[in-house]
C-alpha cells in the first residue's frame, strides 16, 4: 500500500491537466463556470472533442476503443476533469449500454452501435422506469410481442433523461408474461426513436428545467436483430448496468472541487461583508464534509481496483451510491446556507450566454445554489432509489 | 394557562381554510405565481374584505386589536395554502413599521390604503453585505436643507416591484452596525433616484433588489424620530420571523399528510410503500417534528403576547427549531414522493421550496442559536 502516485502517474496526470486547460473547448468550460446549461449541440461537440484526444472510454477494454487504463490513471482523469469544470460524460451511451453490448451483444451489433457511441454520432438514452415501476424495476409492464422478424412495443417509460435529445433508446421490455418470477421474461432490446410511434413528452423538475421525459410507445417495431443477448434475460443484464452505473454516481472529483470552491468562496467577502471563514459553524461543517468525502475517495479507489483486477463492481457499489449522493446532497446545503438571501432570486435568464455580468442578482454564482440544491434532491432517487441500495446491502452484502 | 383558540380565532380560522378550500386550488395558486404582478389583486381585495388585513392593528388604525396568536392563525392557514399573495410584506413587515412609529398623518396616507387593500407596500430589511444583521445598514441618509438624500442598496425587498411605498431604514449617525443613528423613511416607490430590479424568487414570490442614488426626499418622509428607528425595525422582524414560522408549520403539516396519504396509495412490490418499517419510522420522525414544531410556537405565541424579556428568546428557539424540522420535513416529503416529488406538476415541490426559503429567511437555524447560546458577537 502507498498513497504517492508514481512518476509515471504524475506525468499523466500532467498531459491530462494540459488537455483541460490548453486543448478542451474553452466555451465549454466558460459555460459551465456560470451555470449556463450545455445545448444538444456543445455536448456532442465536446464529447467529440475527447474521442479525438482517444480519451472517450475510460472504463472500455482498449479492444474496442477503451483506454486501457489503471484504476490510479482513472482516478486522476476524473480528478482533472472536474478541476476543470469540465462536464461529466454522458452516461447513457458509454458507461450504460457500450458495456451491455461489447459484454453481450452479438459480433454484428458491436461492429453496428459500438464505433458510434465512441464518436458520439448516436445520443443514447435509458428506458428502465415506468410510471408503475420505479424502485420495484421487475414490475415493469411494458410489452414487446413477437411478431415474425420483429417486435411490437406498447407501453411508456419514464424519467428519461435527456430523451428529447436522443436518437437511441435501451429499453426492459417483457416478452413473456407467463412467468413464475416477475424478473424472467424481460428482455434488453435497443429502439431507434426516429420511427412512427415513439412519443417524446417532456417532465418539468422542481427547477423548471426540461431534464427528463415520458417516453411513450405505440406500436413499435424492432427487428429481433436488436435484442442484445438472450430473450429473457433482460433482468440480468439490467443489473449489471446498473452496477455500472452506481460505481460512477460517487461523483468523487467533482464534490472534492464543489468543497474547495466553497472554502475560496468562504473566505472572500462579498460587498464588504464578513467572510464566512469567520464563521466557526459553517467552517466545521465543510471540514466534516472533507472528512466524508476522504472516506469515500478511497472507498470508490477500493472499488475501481477491484474492478480493474478483472471483478465487475459487486454490490457494494451501492455504497458508493449511498454515501456519494449524500455527500452532494449536504455539499449542496452548505452553498445553499453560504449563500443566505441570495440563494432566494430565481432568475433564470441569468443562466443563458451573453447575459451581463452587472445585472446578474447577488454575488458570483451564488444565486444557482438553490437551484441545484432542488435538482439534486432528485440523485438519492434515480439509478435506484437510496433505500434500494440499502435493501441491496443488506439482502446482497450483509446477507439479512 | 390556556391552549386552547377563542371563538374568534377559530372563526378566523374556519374563513380561511374555507377560501382556500373553495377557491385557491394549487393550480390557481401557480396560476396567480404566473402571472405578471405575481399575485391576484382580486384576492388581495377579497383579503382585505374579510378583515384579514386589518387584524394585527389597533381600533384606533381601523384594525382589531389582534395579537401574536392571530397572526399564528392566519400565517399558518396561509402556509397550508401556499398563499402567494403580499401579506408577510405588506401587513406585517410594512404594517409592523407603521403601526409602531408613524404619525398619525402617517397612517393616514399608508397605513389605512394599506389595510384597505389599496396600497402595496413593504419594508427593505437586506443590505448585500449584511446577511442577516439588520443592524449592519451602510445605505445612508443625509440631511440636506430641507429635504434627506438617501444613497444606497437593498437586496431581497419582497414585493419590491408591486410596492407604492417601500420602508427604507438608512444611517443617519454612528458606524455601520450600530443600533443607535438608524433611521426609518417611507419612500414612494416613483421617487427620483430609485431603481428597482424586480425577479421571481426561488418559492413563486416576487423581490426586488433597489438601488437608491441621490434619492432626495421631504422631511416628514422619516417615521418616528431621527436616529431612533431601530427598535421599530427589530420588533417588526421579530415579528415576521415568528409570522414565517407559523406558515412553515402550515407548510410542514400539509407535506406531513400527502406524504402519508402518497406511501398508502403508491404501490411497489406488490403492497403500498406505507408497509415498509423503513418509511414508516421516516414518516413518525417527519410528523414528530412538525408536532414538537407547533408545540414550539405556540408557546413562542404566547410568550411574545405576554411582553416579557423571552420574546426574543422564543424567536430565537422557533426559528431555530423551524430551519431544523423544516429541512428534515422538506426533504423527506420530496424522497418518500420519490420522483413524483421532484417534479414542477406536483404541489408537494413547491411546499418544499417554500419551506426552503423560510428556512433561509430572517437567519438560519446556526444564527439563531448562535443567539442562544451566546456565541454570537
Amino acid at each position: 500500500m502507498n498513497v504517492t502516485f508514481t512518476a509515471d502517474e504524475l506525468d499523466f496526470r500532467s498531459e491530462v491537466r494540459n488537455y483541460f486547460e490548453n486543448e478542451f473547448p474553452p466555451d465549454i468550460l466558460a459555460k459551465q463556470r456560470q451555470a449556463i446549461p450545455l445545448s444538444r449541440e456543445d455536448m456532442v461537440r465536446w464529447h467529440k472533442h475527447i474521442y479525438e484526444k482517444g480519451w472517450a472510454a475510460i472504463n472500455w477494454p482498449e479492444e474496442y476503443g477503451g483506454t486501457g487504463w489503471s484504476s490510479a490513471q482513472k482516478y486522476l482523469f476524473a480528478d482533472e476533469q472536474a478541476r476543470a469544470s469540465a462536464p461529466p460524460f454522458l452516461p447513457f451511451g458509454v458507461s450504460m449500454v457500450g458495456p451491455i453490448i461489447y459484454t453481450y451483444g452479438t459480433e454484428e451489433q458491436k461492429q453496428r452501435f459500438l464505433p458510434d457511441i465512441l464518436q458520439f454520432n448516436t445520443w443514447w438514452c435509458q428506458g428502465y422506469s415506468e410510471p408503475g415501476a420505479g424502485s420495484d424495476l421487475a414490475s415493469l409492464k411494458m410489452r414487446a410481442e413477437l411478431a415474425g422478424d420483429h417486435y411490437v412495443l406498447n407501453g411508456t417509460k419514464t424519467w428519461t433523461t435527456l430523451g428529447q435529445h436522443a436518437d437511441w433508446i435501451f429499453c426492459l421490455v417483457r416478452t413473456n408474461t407467463d412467468v413464475a418470477r416477475r424478473q424472467e421474461g424481460i428482455s434488453f432490446v435497443l429502439v431507434d426513436m426516429d420511427q412512427p410511434g415513439v412519443t417524446v413528452k417532456p417532465i418539468y423538475l422542481l427547477d423548471g428545467e426540461h431534464e427528463v421525459n415520458e417516453v411513450h410507445f405505440d406500436n413499435v417495431e424492432v427487428p429481433l436483430e436488436n435484442l442484445v443477448g438472450e430473450e429473457g434475460k433482460g433482468w440480468t443484464y439490467g443489473k449489471v448496468l446498473l452496477q455500472h452505473e452506481r460505481t460512477g454516481i460517487a461523483g468523487v472529483a467533482d464534490s472534492k472541487y464543489k468543497l474547495s470552491r466553497l472554502r475560496a468562496l468562504a473566505e472572500k467577502s462579498h460587498d464588504g461583508s464578513d467572510a464566512l471563514s469567520s464563521d466557526r459553524n459553517f467552517m466545521r461543517k465543510i471540514a466534516a464534509a472533507e472528512v466524508e468525502l476522504k472516506a469515500l475517495e478511497y472507498t470508490e479507489l477500493r472499488t475501481l481496483a477491484s474492478v480493474t483486477s478483472g471483478k465487475a463492481p459487486g454490490p457494494e457499489s451501492s455504497i458508493l451510491k449511498i454515501a456519494g449522493t449524500e455527500l452532494r446532497q449536504n455539499i449542496d446545503s452548505l452553498y445553499l446556507e453560504a449563500s443566505g438571501y441570495y440563494a432566494l432570486p430565481y432568475v433564470r435568464d441569468q443562466y443563458v450566454e451573453d447575459f451581463p455580468d452587472e445585472k446578474r442578482v447577488g454575488p458570483g454564482a451564488a444565486t444557482d445554489a438553490s437551484l441545484t440544491y432542488f435538482n439534486d434532491r432528485k440523485v438519492t432517487i434515480f439509478g435506484g432509489s437510496n433505500e434500494i441500495q440499502k435493501n441491496i446491502i443488506a439482502k446482497h452484502v450483509l446477507g439479512l | 394557562m390556556d391552549l386552547s383558540l377563542n371563538e374568534v380565532q377559530l372563526m378566523l380560522a374556519d374563513s380561511i381554510e374555507k377560501f382556500i378550500s373553495n377557491d385557491y386550488d394549487f393550480e390557481t395558486r401557480q396560476k396567480y405565481s404566473g402571472s405578471d404582478l405575481g399575485y391576484s389583486v382580486e384576492v388581495w381585495q377579497s383579503f382585505a374584505e374579510l378583515g384579514w388585513t386589518a387584524f394585527p392593528f389597533s381600533e384606533d388604525d381601523g384594525g382589531f386589536d389582534g395579537g401574536p396568536v392571530d397572526l399564528m392563525v392566519v400565517m399558518e392557514r396561509l402556509g397550508r395554502g401556499l398563499i402567494i399573495e403580499p401579506y408577510l410584506a405588506n401587513v406585517v413587515l410594512a404594517g409592523g413599521v407603521l403601526k409602531r412609529a408613524a404619525n398619525s398623518s402617517q397612517k393616514e396616507q399608508w397605513l389605512s390604503p394599506l389595510i384597505s387593500g389599496e396600497l402595496q407596500a413593504t419594508l427593505a430589511f437586506v443590505e448585500p453585505q449584511a446577511r442577516y444583521d439588520i443592524n449592519n445598514i451602510a445605505t445612508t441618509a443625509v440631511r440636506d436643507g430641507d429635504s434627506w438624500r438617501l444613497n444606497g442598496s437593498k437586496g431581497y425587498v419582497l414585493n419590491g416591484a408591486n410596492a407604492g411605498l417601500v420602508i427604507v431604514p438608512a444611517r443617519t449617525s454612528g458606524e455601520q452596525r450600530d443600533t443607535s443613528g438608524v433611521t426609518l423613511f417611507g419612500v414612494p416607490c416613483d421617487t427620483a433616484g430609485i431603481s428597482v430590479r424586480d425577479y421571481e424568487t426561488i418559492d413563486g414570490q416576487r423581490a426586488a433588489e433597489i438601488d437608491m442614488k441621490d434619492v432626495a426626499l421631504p422631511l416628514d418622509a422619516v417615521i418616528g424620530k431621527v436616529d431612533a428607528g431601530f427598535d421599530a425595525l427589530q420588533s417588526t422582524v421579530d415579528d415576521a420571523t415568528f409570522a414565517v414560522c407559523a406558515e412553515a408549520v402550515g407548510i410542514m403539516s400539509v407535506l406531513t399528510e400527502k406524504t402519508i396519504e402518497y406511501s398508502k396509495s403508491r404501490v411497489q412490490f406488490g403492497v403500498p410503500i406505507s408497509s415498509f418499517q423503513a418509511l414508516q419510522h421516516r414518516m413518525v420522525e417527519m410528523y414528530t417534528a412538525c408536532e414538537q414544531s407547533r408545540s414550539l410556537l405556540m408557546w413562542a405565541a404566547m410568550t411574545i403576547a405576554d411582553d416579557g424579556n423571552d420574546a426574543s428568546k422564543a424567536v430565537h428557539s422557533l426559528k431555530y427549531q423551524i430551519g431544523v424540522a423544516g429541512k428534515l420535513v422538506g426533504e423527506e416529503a420530496v424522497q418518500i414522493h420519490g420522483g413524483m416529488g421532484v417534479t414542477w406538476e406536483l404541489d408537494v415541490a413547491h411546499y418544499f421550496k417554500r419551506l426552503t426559503a423560510i428556512g433561509l429567511m430572517f437567519g438560519n437555524a446556526d444564527w439563531h442559536l448562535d443567539r442562544l447560546s451566546g456565541s454570537s458577537d
